[in-house]
């Protein structure tokens, strides 16, 4: 019974009323995903599954995520360089106190294969379309599911704008 | 979480011969039943992990498509079959929940979560029939501004918060059950069971019995049909009221309709009285007014929902009228 964290295999605990949220934080001592409401309402534990789907940590019990692979904010830094997304958080002030920030991230990451696929959101105006831009609108919906109380979401749209934009040429 | 054993099911033979054991509860992607774990709402003895059965989607020989209960509610409503042929139940699924959890969310578990009353998660401090059969409800009494209108019982007054749901009634879903007394299907709108004196009785499915499918039968004029949710804030929020519909027109006169209405009863609330009323009227204004409002007659508004029943009929009439407008 094995997962794959940040690209290191490690065990399963035993009890599988641990969710992955505790133990990447309690038993991995990856305190980066954070446990904001521990329901599902904040957004706070994103992590992503197989390199690029983003789910909630805290509403996942880790055993089912046993073989798969999860990535977490620790995960995104390459050698200890950050990831061009992070710079952009940092130099677009898209956080105060932070918390809420590699939630953000690891959405924003999720966010961009989706878009890739063409997945649609609910301010999508045409459902039969193949590619979807990523206008103000949508990205404000799609990224609905993390709050930021300190209220950084200009700085947060900003930020992931300025990166995809980059990433796209 | 009170402790439990956990298995994978490899198949569907091997998940119902798992949940025929006592108290076994089966797992989707975990985003209502983890949380009501944690709730000590639900106290299985076991789970069984279903996540691994079908989540294929395929289309029938009748032209409708075929969506495995493991489908992760993303993979529905991106899928280009739903997309093209079935946009309300595409539109109701992303109107749902946030990008996060539609990526972990089944198909079958979005169609068994539980209700988000708010007296019945407060589990030490508010009475819930539903939680504790006979104990009573907190909410006929308390701030109900997000409970139902239609449907409910002196018992309870809770909604089914689905989204996906609505556009499964209105589209005339078939859900395939499965369990070991054999297979059978139950259309979507006779799964879920209205409270009356037993709200904690929540759907007409057997103990152990699994949802394996739900079918979407050919329905051409579903091509023009969309979802249309009310809520508090503009994203990521439990519905007041949600309309999901369908419209055939022949000239300017109503041929068929397919009305499904969220957020305003127990269940997913087919309007079959509108729909009846519609057919064969003339698609104004008038008769979506004069449908919307039959349906909407024998709605029991409480102290804060009064305000539900004028907002339903009045999506209901924009919804028709944005169709109306959609004629190529």
């Amino acid at each position: 019974m094995s997962i794959t964290i940040n690209g290191l295999k490690t065990h399963l605990p035993d009890d599988p009323r641990v969710s992955l949220l505790d133990l990447l934080r309690e038993h991995l001592h990856l305190p980066g995903a954070k446990k904001g409401c521990d329901q599902g309402a904040c957004g706070a534990c994103t992590v992503l599954a197989d390199g690029g789907e983003r789910i909630l940590a805290c509403l996942a019990l880790a055993v089912q995520y046993e073989g798969r692979s999860i990535t977490s904010i620790e995960g995104l830094t390459d050698n200890g360089e950050l990831h061009p997304l992070q710079r952009a958080f940092i130099e677009h002030d898209g956080l105060q106190c932070g918390y809420c920030t590699p939630g953000q991230i690891c959405s924003a990451i999720g966010m961009a294969e989706e878009l890739r696929r063409g997945v649609p959101s609910h301010v999508t105006e045409d459902l039969s379309a193949v590619s979807i831009a990523l206008t103000s609108d949508e990205l404000r919906e799609r990224m609905s599911g993390n709050l930021c109380r300190c209220g950084a979401y200009n700085g947060i749209v900003a930020a992931i704008t300025e990166n995809f934009a980059e990433a796209a040429k | 979480m009170t402790p439990f054993t956990y298995c994978r099911a490899a198949d569907a033979a091997e998940a119902i011969r798992l949940g025929a054991q006592a108290q076994a509860k089966y797992l989707g992607g975990g985003t209502n039943l983890v949380d009501l774990l944690r709730e000590t709402l639900e106290q299985p003895a076991a789970l069984v992990d279903i996540t691994g059965l079908s989540s294929a989607i395929e289309e029938r020989p009748d032209g409708g498509l075929l969506i495995g209960a493991a489908a992760k509610n993303t993979a529905v409503a991106e899928h280009r079959a739903v997309r093209t042929r079935y946009p309300v139940l595409s539109r109701a699924i992303v109107a749902g929940a946030s990008a996060q959890i539609r990526n972990m969310a089944t198909v079958g578990g979005n169609i068994l979560q539980r209700t988000r009353c708010t007296y019945f998660y407060d589990n030490e401090g508010s009475r819930c029939n539903k939680r504790a059969p006979g104990q009573g409800c907190d909410a006929i009494d308390g701030f109900n501004r997000n409970h139902a209108i239609l449907g409910t019982s002196p018992a309870c007054i809770a909604t089914h918060p689905s989204d996906m749901c609505v556009a499964l009634a209105a589209l005339g879903a078939v859900v395939h059950l499965r369990s070991t007394c054999g297979e059978r299907m139950l259309p979507l709108t006779d799964l879920h069971r209205l409270p009356e004196s037993h709200p904690e009785i929540e759907t007409m499915l057997d103990p152990g019995e699994l949802i394996t499918a739900v079918e979407l039968p050919a329905l051409p004029f579903a091509a023009r049909s969309t979802y249309r949710k009310v809520r508090d804030r503009a994203s990521y929020a439990f519905a007041l009221v949600s309309v999901a519909a369908a419209l055939e027109l022949q000239g300017d006169t109503v041929k068929d309709v397919r009305l499904a209405l969220g957020g305003i009863a127990p269940k997913p609330w087919r309007a079959w009285k509108a729909e009846a009323a519609l057919k064969g009227r003339p698609a104004i204004a008038e008769s979506f007014r004069v449908a919307a409002e039959l349906e909407l007659a024998g709605a029991k508004p409480l102290r804060d929902n009064g305000f539900k029943v004028e907002l339903a009929v009045r999506t209901i009439a924009a919804v028709l009228d944005e169709l109306t407008g959609e004629r190529a």
